[in-house]
C-alpha cells in the first residue's frame, strides 16, 4: 500500500489505531518526495531531519496513550513566504535566499500544537506575487497531473505538494486567488479563509488588506481538517477577528446530511459576460450545477454591477500595498546585498535590482506609479472607493444565497512561458477570485472534472465568517458525485 | 525698510510610555546599541505591529493639554522613504487625518497676551540612529526605533526669536506638566524645525521660506531664527531672494547651511497601513483621559492672577515650569506675601537660575530658606540690599538665611542711638559736604547717605538712616 496516496483523515486514523507509525508515513513521504520533486520542484527547502525527529515524539505520544492533536502526524508543506524559526524562509527570491527567521509564524506554532509535522517549505512565485509559480528564483512547479502544464500559483509549489502525495496537507496564502487557482489546476480542494479567521502574524505580505492564509486538501475533510487547526484570533495581529474561533470544526460537519437540499445558490452573470471562460470548462461548469440541481439546490442568476471594476481595482491595491511591502529589501539590516556599491544610494538601488525579479520590479513600479502624485487620488483612493461599493453589492447577494458558484479561473491549466508576454491578459483572469480577496469574504475551490487530462475547479463563495456554509456546499457536491 | 518675520515651528516630541509603540520593547534612552529590539521595530518580514494603547492616551493628552480637537477615529498611514536608520522602507505616521486637529497656546510678551495656533497635532514611530564611528563606518542603532512620537505642527503665528523661545517653552512647561514626555532636546526627546520667511511691511514683498533643521537647543532655535530673519532681509534688500529650502544650523559656525532644493521634495506616497485597524475613540475615554490631567499652565496661571492678585505676566512667568508654580505656592505656606514672594522669584531668583541655567529644583534653595529670608526683609531684620547678599549665600552654600545672618553679623542697626552715633562721625569728617549741600548741592546727600551705610557695614536700616541724616544735618 502506498501510504502517501491515502486522504489525510485516513493517514491519522491509522497512526492513532497504530496500523502505522508516524515515522513509517514520514519516511514514505520522503522517500516520494526524493524520488519526485527533482521533477516537480515543489519544494524549495526539505525539513527531513527535523520532520523525523518530530515523528518519533509522535510514535512516543501514541505509545504513551496520550491524546494527538488535530493533525497528529501529518506531514505538511508550507509555503515559504511563511516564516518558520529553524527553516529558511525563501519567499523564492534571491532577496532572501539564506534568510532565516528568529520567529516563527502564528500558523506555524499552530500546527505545531496541533502536532502537524513540516515536511517542507514549499516553492511559490517570487514573494507570493504570480499566478503560476514560474517567477520563483528557485525555478517553476510543474503540475502533478500534466508535466507540461504549470501548477498555478502563486501557491503552486504546496498545490502539487498535495496533488502529488508529497505532503499529506499543505498551507498556501491567498491575496486574489493564489490558493483557489492552483488547487483548480492541480485538482485538488484550496480553501481561502474569510480576512481575519487566520492570524496573518509570520507571513511575509503581499497586499495587508487582501491576504490571507489558505489550505490545501485533497478532498474537503482534509482541507477542513487543517482550516480547523490554524484558524482562530491571535493578539498579534490586529487585523484577527474573534469571530475567528469557532465555525469550521469539523466536528459541527455530519456525514451523513445532504448538504445541497435547499441550498440557495447565486450566479453571478458579470463573470460570464466580463471574461468568458474557456468553453470546454463552462461544460464543466454547467454540468456541476446540474448535480446541484438535482440535490435539491436552488440556483438563479443574479447581478454583481461593480465587478466591472474589481480586476482594476485589485490590481492597483494589490500592487499599491506590494510596493509598500517590499520596500523593506533595501540591503541594510537582512537579505541580499550588493557587493558593489559607493553610496547608500548605490547600495539600495544594487541590492532591489540584483535581488528581485521582474515580475515583482514590475509590480513594485506599477504600485509605486499609483501611490505617487495625483494618481494617489486617481486610482488608489479611487480603487479603495470600488472596493466598498463591491462589499455592498455583495452584502445584498449573501442577504439572500448561501453561497455564491463559478469557475475557479476562466482558463484551463496553461503550458509554461506563456504569462510573461500576456501581463494585462493574465491579469484579468483573476476576475474569478479576486474579488473574495477585496471584500474579505471566504471561498473554496473544489475539482469538478477534466477537459483533455487537465483538472477543472469550481468556486464557492460564502460570505464573511460563513465557512459553514461553502464547505457544506463542497461536502454536499462531493458526496453527490461519488 | 521695516520686515515682518513669519515662523512656524513643527515640534517632534518622544511620549515617555513604558513600551515603543508597536511592540513590547522597552522606551528607554541610553542602553546598549540595538538592545531593546525585535522583530517588529527590526521591520523583520511577518513582524506586525500592534498599536500600544498608552502610546494613544499620552498623545490624546497632548492633545487635550493644546485645547486640540480628538479625532474620534485613529487611523495608520505609511509614508515611505528609503533611509537606513528607517528599517521598514516607511514610517507609520498619519497623513490626512490627524488624531488632533487645531490647538493653541498662549505665550506672555510684554505687550501682553498672544495665543500661538496649531494646526495639527499627528502620531507616528521614531526612527532608528545612525552612529558614525572614527574609521568612517555608518552603525545602526534600532533602539529608538518604534519609539512613540507626536509631531506639533504650529501655524506660521510667531513674528520673533523671542516668540519662538516663549512657545517653545510653554509648550515644554506644558507637555511636562501633563507627564508624557522628557522634553529634553539635548536627548532627543524633543526635536525642532523652524520654517521661517520675512515680509517687507512696506511693498508687500515676501521671501521664500527656509526650512531649518537640525536644532539641538533652545538657544540654537533663537539663533538660527535671528540668522536667518537677517539672511532673508539682507537678501531682499539687494534685490534677490531665498530659495525654498531645507538647510541645517551649524552650531560651530552659528550659521544656516543648504542641505537641500525643495525643488526636489520627494513623494512620500501615502498608503493606509493594511497591518492596523482604524481604532474609534470613544467621548467616555476622552473624558477619562482629561480627568486624569493635572492643573495646567494656562489654568494655573488664571489662579495666581485671581487668588495672588499677580499680574498676567509674572503669573505667566511663575507657572511657566510645574517646580516653579509649586516653589511659588510652598513659599507661600511659609510666608503669606505673594507680591513680596513674586517679586524675588521674579527678581534675583529666576536671574540667579538663568545664569546657572538650571531649573529651581536643581539648586540649592528651598521654599522654607526664601520664606525665612524674606521674613528677615520684611520685618526690617536686613535690609533689601542685604538680603540679596544672603540669597547669592543660600545658593551657593545651601545654609539657611539665620545661619549665614549669624555667620556674617549682617543684622540691620535700626537702633537709633547706634545709627546717630555713625552719622556724627560722618558729618564730623565731611563738612564739606555739609556745605555744598547746603548750598543747593542735592547730590551731596547721596554722598553722606553712602559713607553712613559704608561705616555700619551696611547694615544701617537705610530709611532710619536717610531720615536722621537730614535733621542731623539741618542741626549743624
Ligand atoms: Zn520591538
Amino acid at each position: 500500500m502506498d501510504l502517501t496516496s491515502l486522504k489525510a483523515w485516513e493517514m491519522k486514523e491509522k497512526i492513532i489505531n497504530k496500523e502505522i507509525s508516524c515515522k513509517e508515513l514520514i519516511e514514505a513521504h520522503i522517500r516520494k518526495i526524493e524520488k519526485e520533486d527533482p521533477d516537480i520542484n515543489a519544494f524549495i527547502t526539505l525539513n527531513k531531519d527535523e520532520a523525523l525527529r518530530e515523528s518519533d515524539k509522535i510514535d512516543a505520544k501514541i505509545k504513551n496513550g496520550q491524546d494527538i492533536g488535530l493533525l497528529g502526524g501529518l506531514p505538511i508543506g508550507i509555503k515559504d513566504n511563511i516564516v518558520t524559526k529553524n527553516i529558511k524562509t525563501t519567499c523564492g527570491s534571491k532577496m532572501l535566499e539564506n534568510y532565516v527567521s528568529p520567529f516563527d509564524a502564528s500558523v506555524i506554532e499552530k500546527i505545531k500544537y496541533n502536532d502537524g509535522i513540516i515536511i517542507g517549505k514549499t516553492n511559490l512565485d517570487e514573494f507570493a506575487a504570480g499566478d503560476s509559480t514560474e517567477t520563483s528564483y528557485f525555478g517553476p512547479t510543474k503540475n502533478p497531473i500534466n508535466k507540461n502544464v504549470v501548477a498555478g500559483g502563486s501557491s503552486g509549489g504546496s498545490a502539487a505538494a498535495v496533488a502529488a502525495n508529497m505532503a499529506a496537507l499543505s498551507l498556501g496564502t491567498d491575496t486574489g486567488g493564489s490558493v483557489r487557482q492552483p488547487a483548480s489546476f492541480c485538482g485538488i480542494v484550496g480553501i481561502k479563509p474569510t480576512y481575519g479567521m487566520v492570524s496573518r502574524y509570520g507571513v511575509v505580505p503581499v497586499s495587508d488588506t487582501l491576504d490571507q492564509v489558505g489550505v490545501f486538501g485533497r478532498d474537503v475533510k482534509d482541507a477542513t481538517l487543517i482550516l480547523n487547526s490554524i484558524t482562530g484570533y491571535d493578539k498579534k495581529d490586529s487585523t484577527s477577528s474573534k469571530k475567528s474561533d469557532s465555525v469550521v470544526s469539523l466536528a459541527n460537519f455530519k456525514e451523513d446530511k445532504d448538504y445541497l437540499d435547499g441550498i440557495k445558490i447565486a450566479i453571478p452573470k458579470e463573470y460570464m459576460d466580463l471574461v468568458p471562460a474557456d468553453k470546454k470548462a463552462q461544460e464543466q461548469f454547467n454540468t456541476a450545477m446540474k448535480v446541484f440541481e438535482k440535490s435539491g439546490a436552488k440556483i438563479e442568476i443574479v447581478s454583481i454591477p461593480h465587478l466591472k471594476y474589481a480586476a482594476e481595482a485589485y490590481y492597483i491595491i494589490m500592487t499599491s500595498e506590494l510596493s509598500s511591502n517590499m520596500a523593506r529589501y533595501d540591503g541594510i539590516a537582512f537579505g541580499h546585498r550588493a557587493e558593489e556599491y559607493e553610496t547608500l544610494d548605490e547600495l539600495y538601488v544594487n541590492s532591489r535590482t540584483e535581488g528581485f525579479g521582474n515580475e515583482i520590479k514590475t509590480r513594485i513600479m506599477a504600485g509605486t506609479y499609483a501611490l505617487t502624485g495625483a494618481q494617489n487620488k486617481e486610482l488608489y483612493q479611487k480603487a479603495m472607493r470600488v472596493r466598498r461599493l463591491l462589499q455592498e453589492d455583495y452584502d445584498k447577494v449573501f442577504a439572500s444565497y448561501d453561497v455564491i458558484l463559478s469557475l475557479t479561473s476562466k482558463d484551463l491549466p496553461f503550458e509554461f512561458n506563456l504569462t510573461e508576454n500576456n501581463l494585462i491578459e493574465s491579469y484579468r483572469a483573476n476576475i474569478y477570485t479576486a474579488p473574495a480577496n477585496l471584500v474579505g469574504l471566504c471561498a473554496m475551490s473544489i475539482p469538478i472534472g477534466n477537459v483533455d487530462g487537465l483538472p477543472v475547479g469550481m468556486e464557492i463563495t460564502g460570505d464573511r465568517f460563513k465557512e459553514e456554509n461553502i464547505i457544506k456546499a463542497g461536502l454536499g457536491y462531493e458526496r453527490a458525485v461519488l | 525698510m521695516a520686515y515682518k518675520t513669519i515662523i512656524g515651528l513643527e515640534i517632534h516630541v518622544e511620549l515617555s510610555t513604558k513600551h515603543k509603540i508597536f511592540c513590547n520593547c522597552p522606551n528607554e534612552f541610553g542602553a546598549d546599541a540595538n538592545t531593546l529590539v525585535c522583530p517588529t521595530c527590526l521591520g523583520l518580514p511577518g513582524s506586525m505591529p500592534i498599536l500600544d494603547k498608552e502610546a494613544l492616551e499620552y498623545a490624546i493628552k497632548a492633545g487635550i493639554a493644546f485645547d486640540g480637537e480628538i479625532s474620534k477615529l485613529i487611523k495608520m498611514d505609511r509614508k515611505h522613504y528609503y533611509y537606513s536608520d528607517l528599517p521598514k522602507g516607511f514610517q507609520v505616521s498619519q497623513a490626512e487625518i490627524p488624531f488632533c486637529n487645531g490647538g493653541y497656546l498662549e505665550i506672555e510678551l510684554e505687550s501682553g497676551t498672544k495665543k500661538i495656533n496649531l494646526e495639527r497635532i499627528h502620531i507616528e514611530e521614531d526612527t532608528g540612529k545612525q552612529i558614525h564611528s572614527e574609521e568612517g563606518e555608518t552603525l545602526l542603532d534600532f533602539n529608538r526605533s518604534g519609539v512613540p512620537l507626536i509631531e506639533i505642527v504650529t501655524k506660521p503665528d510667531m513674528n520673533s526669536a523671542e516668540e519662538a523661545k516663549l512657545f517653545l517653552d510653554k509648550l515644554r512647561a506644558t507637555l511636562k506638566y501633563i507627564e508624557v514626555s522628557n522634553v529634553k532636546m539635548e536627548e532627543g526627546s524633543l526635536r525642532c524645525d523652524v520654517n521661517i520667511n520675512v515680509v517687507n511691511s512696506d511693498t508687500g514683498e515676501k521671501s521664500n521660506i527656509s526650512e531649518i533643521k537640525n536644532l539641538n537647543s533652545f538657544r540654537g532655535v533663537v539663533k538660527a531664527i535671528e540668522f536667518e530673519e537677517k539672511r532673508h532681509i539682507d537678501l531682499l534688500e539687494s534685490g534677490s531672494n531665498t530659495k525654498k529650502e531645507t538647510r541645517r544650523w551649524d552650531e560651530a559656525k552659528t550659521a544656516t547651511i543648504l542641505m537641500r532644493e525643495k525643488g526636489d521634495a520627494s513623494d512620500y506616497r501615502f498608503v493606509v497601513d493594511g497591518d492596523i485597524p482604524p481604532v474609534k475613540i470613544a467621548n467616555e475615554w476622552i473624558d477619562e483621559i482629561k480627568a486624569t490631567l493635572p492643573e495646567l499652565p494656562q489654568d494655573k496661571k488664571t489662579r495666581f492672577v485671581e487668588s495672588y492678585g499677580l499680574s498676567s505676566y509674572d503669573a505667566g512667568v511663575l507657572t511657566q515650569t510645574k517646580e516653579l508654580s509649586e516653589f511659588f505656592e510652598e513659599t507661600l505656606k511659609h510666608i503669606n506675601d505673594s507680591k513680596l514672594v513674586s517679586n524675588w522669584i521674579m527678581g534675583d531668583v529666576l536671574r540667579r537660575l538663568n545664569d546657572d541655567e538650571i531649573e529651581i529644583n536643581q539648586s540649592n534653595i528651598t521654599p522654607i530658606a526664601l520664606a525665612d529670608l524674606l521674613a528677615l526683609v520684611r520685618d526690617d531684620k536686613i535690609n533689601n540690599n542685604t538680603g540679596k547678599k544672603v540669597l547669592k549665600e543660600i545658593f551657593d552654600t545651601g545654609k539657611s538665611p539665620e545661619v549665614i545672618v549669624k555667620e556674617k553679623g549682617l543684622i540691620q542697626i535700626s537702633d537709633e542711638g547706634e545709627i546717630k552715633e555713625i552719622i556724627k562721625k560722618v558729618l564730623d569728617d565731611n563738612e564739606q559736604s555739609i556745605i555744598d549741600f547746603k548750598n543747593g548741592k542735592d547730590r551731596a546727600i547721596g554722598f553722606l547717605v553712602g559713607q553712613v551705610m559704608k561705616a555700619s557695614r551696611g547694615k544701617a536700616n537705610p530709611q532710619l538712616a536717610n531720615k536722621m541724616l537730614l535733621e542731623m544735618i539741618k542741626e549743624r
